[in-house]
C-alpha cells in the first residue's frame, strides 16, 4: 500500500505522519512537496498537521490553492481516500473537498493537550478499528478548530451520519464541557459525502504507539491498512 | 487603480475576536461600547483601467481566495 504525505511550506507533523502510516499501516510512504502539479499513482493521501503558509490570510487557504492540491482534488474525486489531520482539515475545507470552515477557538487560546473523543462513524477507511461509540483519548494542538458551518449543512452532516468524531468527556457524554473549542455540535471530524475524504482536528499519529504515552491513534492507521490491504497503486 | 477590500464575519457567525475587543475597551472604562466586530482590509494595486472589469477581476479574486463565503462577506471600493 502506497501513501503520499503532502508537504506544505509550515507543515510540521508531516514525519510523524509518514512514520505512523510506515508503522502501523505498513505503507511505503512518498513524501510531495506543494509545489509539484502531480505525483505517482497512490492508495491513499494525506494532508499533515502544521501551520502551512504560516496561517496567512484564513488557516489553510494558501495551501488549498497551492499547485499540488488540484492534483488532490482530481485524485480525491477520483476516489483516491483522503485524510486531512489539524491543519489538513483545514486545507479540506477551504479546497471545497468538505463543508464548513475553522474559525479561530472559542476561548482564543491555542489548546495543545489530549482530549477525549467519540467515535461515532466506523465506515469510513481511517475508523474501521474503532468500535461505534468508542470513547478514545488523543491530543489537539491548534488555534483555529472551531468548527462552523450553516445549520441547514450541520443536519446534513447529522442525517448522512458524516460526524465522524466529536469532542466528548472521558466517560463519553457530548457536553457543552467537553467541547474545548466551541465547535459547532461538538464536531472534531467529519467525512465528505463518499466517506473517502475525513478531515478531524486532534492528531492521531501524536499517539499512535505505547512510548508515546498512548495508543488510542493506532487504529487509524490500522484501519487504512485493513481497508486498502489488497488495493495497489 | 487601487481596490480596497473589506472583508467581515457575516451576522450570526460568532467573532471571539470582536467579543474580546469589546471586553477590554470596557475594562478600560470605556463606556457605552457595543457590539465589536473585527475584520480586515486588503488592498491591491490593479493594472485594470477600465472600473467595471476592475471590480469583476477583484470579485473573483474574492470568490477564489480573499473571503470564505462560508462565514464571510465582502465589499469592494476602488479608489
Amino acid at each position: 500500500m502506497k501513501s503520499t504525505v503532502i508537504v506544505f511550506p509550515g507543515s510540521n507533523c508531516d514525519r510523524d505522519v509518514k512514520v505512523a502510516l510506515e508503522k502501523a499501516a505498513g505503507a511505503k510512504v512518498d513524501m510531495v512537496w506543494h509545489g509539484e502539479t502531480t505525483f505517482s499513482a497512490t492508495d491513499l493521501i494525506v494532508l499533515p498537521g502544521g501551520f502551512s503558509y504560516g496561517d496567512y490570510l484564513r488557516p489553510g487557504a494558501m495551501a488549498a490553492k497551492s499547485p499540488v492540491m488540484a492534483h488532490v482534488i482530481e485524485q480525491a474525486k477520483a476516489g483516491v481516500p483522503v485524510l486531512g489531520i489539524c491543519n489538513g482539515f483545514q486545507i479540506l475545507c477551504e479546497s471545497g473537498l468538505l463543508p464548513g470552515v475553522l474559525m479561530r477557538n472559542a476561548s482564543l487560546n491555542y489548546i495543545c493537550r489530549d482530549v477525549h473523543l467519540k467515535v461515532e462513524q466506523t465506515d469510513t477507511p481511517f475508523t474501521g478499528g474503532y468500535q461505534r461509540g468508542q470513547v478514545i483519548r488523543i491530543p489537539v494542538a491548534h488555534h483555529d478548530g472551531n468548527y462552523f458551518a450553516d445549520e441547514a449543512t450541520l443536519d446534513r452532516l447529522e442525517d448522512e451520519g458524516r460526524v465522524v468524531v466529536r469532542y466528548c468527556s472521558a466517560d463519553g457524554s457530548v457536553t457543552a464541557a467537553s467541547n474545548l473549542n466551541g465547535s459547532q455540535r461538538n464536531i472534531a471530524g467529519i467525512a465528505d459525502g463518499t466517506r473517502r475524504i475525513v478531515g478531524m482536528m486532534p492528531h492521531p499519529e501524536r499517539l499512535f504507539e505505547a512510548p508515546l504515552g498512548g495508543d488510542d491513534g493506532r487504529a487509524v492507521f490500522e484501519s487504512i491498512a485493513e481497508s486498502l490491504a489488497g488495493v495497489s497503486a | 487603480m487601487k481596490a480596497r477590500i473589506e472583508i467581515m464575519l457575516k451576522a450570526g457567525v460568532l467573532d471571539p475576536q470582536g467579543k474580546a475587543i469589546e471586553g477590554a475597551l470596557g475594562g478600560l472604562g470605556f463606556d457605552g461600547v457595543g457590539s465589536v466586530r473585527q475584520g480586515k482590509i486588503i488592498e491591491i494595486d490593479l493594472g485594470e483601467a477600465d472600473r467595471d472589469k476592475a471590480r469583476q477581476d477583484v470579485e473573483r479574486m474574492c470568490e477564489a481566495l480573499l473571503a470564505n463565503t462560508v462565514i464571510e462577506n465582502y465589499r469592494i471600493e476602488l479608489v
